[in-house]
């Protein structure tokens, strides 16, 4: 095999981050409790005693620490992200993971030597923006877009001087990430300025007896059968009416599992996997951090990708490979 | 501050027109409608620009004769490298027009030499909008979800002119996959072109019949129109320099004479919406995300 893949895992809450540090990560990312960060969510995320406590216990083990400022700041409004780059250089986070071209800015002027990362949320999908953050801002790192396929990723890998990192396992964008504008139309937040895709404060169930209906905001996402169970009503997952046809027009309710594509994926010189899943508990981290720590190592040695027997957590028991599978389109 | 030159623009054309369809829209633009700039250029799907192809230099050629500026407009989401040298050949063959970009490789490609920022690259804040005027960007259109506040500071800057997408249906997304196609249960690359069936978007509706969302392509549009005819004048006191208006089927040349007529002082905005009411037909209007608000609200004060 070329190169031992690195293992970048999520981070909600302390409890995550030592259930991802010991069971194998080689990072861990997460984000400060408010909305310098895209998973901005109630009972989420690090303050700053927190994040100290954090940096200690993960780098004793051999673990980077890397700090998501991956929203995009509010015009008039600076100061929470400026801080939050600050901070993170004071407290020795391994790097920032930022979005927002004035922020790069900002970081490289200000702290050259903090690493820096481009966020999936910054959609740079081709080797000409690629590089433009990269002779810009001294970006280190990119995570790519979640709409590339195998072979393109390849193909980039040979135009880039820079690392790359694929997210591997969790929850799919099917939209270009950082230019999506569905939850802000449906509910007034979005990810991007609020750090927040169709939030639950905005999420009903209603039980109308023989359907449970799944709605956010003023809209109807989905309605399930009594026996059926009821999927949490992101937008794009939901299941809508065009010229007479109900279908699941944006993408069914699966999640992203790459783990077969290993292999693939170390060939098309990709540095780094990530972990999509913040938003999940200490269980589920462990769970899908320690496969995925088999995995790696095994495909390391020249084997193939073992079982991973995460079907019992996948959402909605469905799988797909996304667009790695250029048939996705 | 008062801007008493505030301008209208006419931006791409977002669907997929036939071409001579496409070609007599904007010979019409170019010699009836009261418009400053128009924008031309496939900013969606590349697959569609090869349509146009051989009626882009008739179609600027008009509007320039008609008076208007004329910008090339770009496409959204860069993903190839054919799409990459479809983007050097419009910068490199722009003749002395600007050219829009909407992607950050177009950005990238434009530095140094005047241009406009599109909607589609994201600027939310002055640090990002002072980068890009440093940098040869001379007029930004804003992401359409900023709301009053933010257009405001951005346009306090004075660091490039502030454009605001002003009317028809908001693009709200953008994506690799095509939903058009896999609406008709084809694939992407053998799409056979589905998209041009519905030259104002592919209505998506919810389970509970209620019209959501516009299906264009690869793209995800509102299915209310925004208007934010009510709006222009305290933009235009903020400083907001140009007002965009967004082909639909519609008649375009009687909506640019509304907004028009707004900016002018020759009609009330009571007046100016039935009128764009008349002209749009069944959808509602929206205006939500200039009032802090859902998109899809239609917010009266």
């Amino acid at each position: 095999m070329t190169h031992k893949l690195e293992l970048v895992c999520p981070a909600g809450t302390p409890a995550s981050l030592h259930a991802a540090v010991d069971n194998g990560a080689d990072a861990v990312y997460l984000g400060f409790r408010d909305e310098t960060n895209a998973r901005n969510f109630p009972g989420l995320n690090f303050n700053r005693k927190e994040l100290e406590d954090g940096l200690a216990y993960a780098h004793a083990r051999d673990c980077q620490v890397f700090l998501a400022i991956n929203t995009f700041p509010e015009a008039g409004n600076p100061s929470p992200w400026h801080k939050a780059v600050d901070d993170a250089a004071a407290l020795g986070v391994d790097c920032v993971i930022l979005a927002d071209i004035g922020l790069c800015h900002y970081a490289a002027e200000k702290h050259p030597d903090l690493r820096r990362h481009l966020s999936v949320q910054a959609s740079a999908s081709n080797p000409d923006s690629i590089n433009f953050y990269v002779d810009a801002f001294d970006i280190r790192r990119v995570v790519l877009p979640r709409v590339l396929s195998v072979q393109e990723i390849a193909a980039l890998n040979k135009q880039i001087a820079v690392e790359t990192e694929v997210f591997v396992f969790g929850g799919l964008c099917v939209m270009a990430e950082g230019r999506c504008q569905l939850s802000s139309y449906a509910t007034g937040e979005s990810p991007n300025m609020n750090g927040v895709c169709s939030p639950a404060a905005h999420v009903r169930y209603v039980d109308e007896g023989d359907r449970m209906v799944s709605r956010l905001g003023d809209f109807t996402i989905n309605a399930f059968a009594q026996n059926e169970p009821a999927g949490y009503p992101t937008l794009c997952k939901g299941r809508f009416v065009t010229e007479g046809k109900t279908e699941y027009l944006f993408e069914e309710p699966t999640s992203l599992n790459a783990a077969a594509m290993l292999p693939e994926l170390a060939e098309a010189g990709v540095t780094a996997l990530k972990i999509e899943g913040r938003q999940r508990g200490k269980a589920y981290v462990a769970q899908v951090v320690s496969a995925f720590r088999r995995a790696v190592d095994a495909v390391a040695e020249g084997k193939a990708s073992p079982a991973l027997n995460l079907e019992n957590i996948t959402e909605g028991q469905a799988k797909t490979s996304g667009a790695y599978d250029k048939s996705w389109r | 501050m008062s801007n008493d030159n505030a301008k209208l623009t006419l931006g791409p054309v977002l669907f997929n027109w036939q071409a001579e369809t496409w070609r007599d829209f904007y010979f019409r633009i170019a010699d009836e409608a009261d418009v400053d700039v128009v924008y031309v250029g496939e900013a969606v799907c590349s697959k569609r620009a090869p349509f146009h192809a051989p009626y882009v230099a008739d179609v600027v050629e008009r509007l320039m004769d008609g008076g208007k500026e004329v910008v090339l407009s770009t496409l959204a989401l860069i993903m190839s490298s054919r799409e990459m040298e479809e983007l050097r050949a419009t910068a490199e063959g722009a003749d002395g027009m600007l050219v829009e970009a909407n992607d950050v490789a177009a950005c990238a490609l434009l530095a140094g030499k005047p241009h406009v920022v599109g909607p589609f690259v994201n600027v939310y804040n002055e640090g990002t909008l002072r980068y890009f005027a440093e940098r040869g960007a001379t007029r930004v259109c804003l992401p359409v979800e900023l709301r009053r506040d933010a257009i405001h500071a951005m346009a306090g800057t004075k660091a490039a002119d502030i454009e605001v997408f002003a009317f028809g249906r908001l693009p709200l997304a953008i994506s690799a996959r095509c939903y058009h196609a896999r609406h008709h249960g084809l694939h992407k690359d053998s799409c056979q072109f589905v998209c041009d069936k519905d030259p104002d978007g592919l209505e998506l509706d919810t389970l509970d019949n209620e019209a959501f969302l516009t299906v264009n392509g690869v793209q995800t549009m509102s299915y209310t129109y925004q208007t934010l005819a009510a709006e222009l004048a305290e933009m235009r006191d903020m400083g907001v320099t140009h007002f965009r208006l967004s082909p639909h089927t519609c008649d375009m040349v009687a909506v640019a004479k509304v907004f028009r007529d707004v900016l002018n002082g020759k009609t009330d905005v009571e007046g100016a919406d039935d009128a764009l009411a008349g002209l749009v037909g069944d959808a509602p209007f929206s205006n939500g995300y200039y009032h802090g608000a859902k998109g899809v609200e239609f917010v009266t004060e």
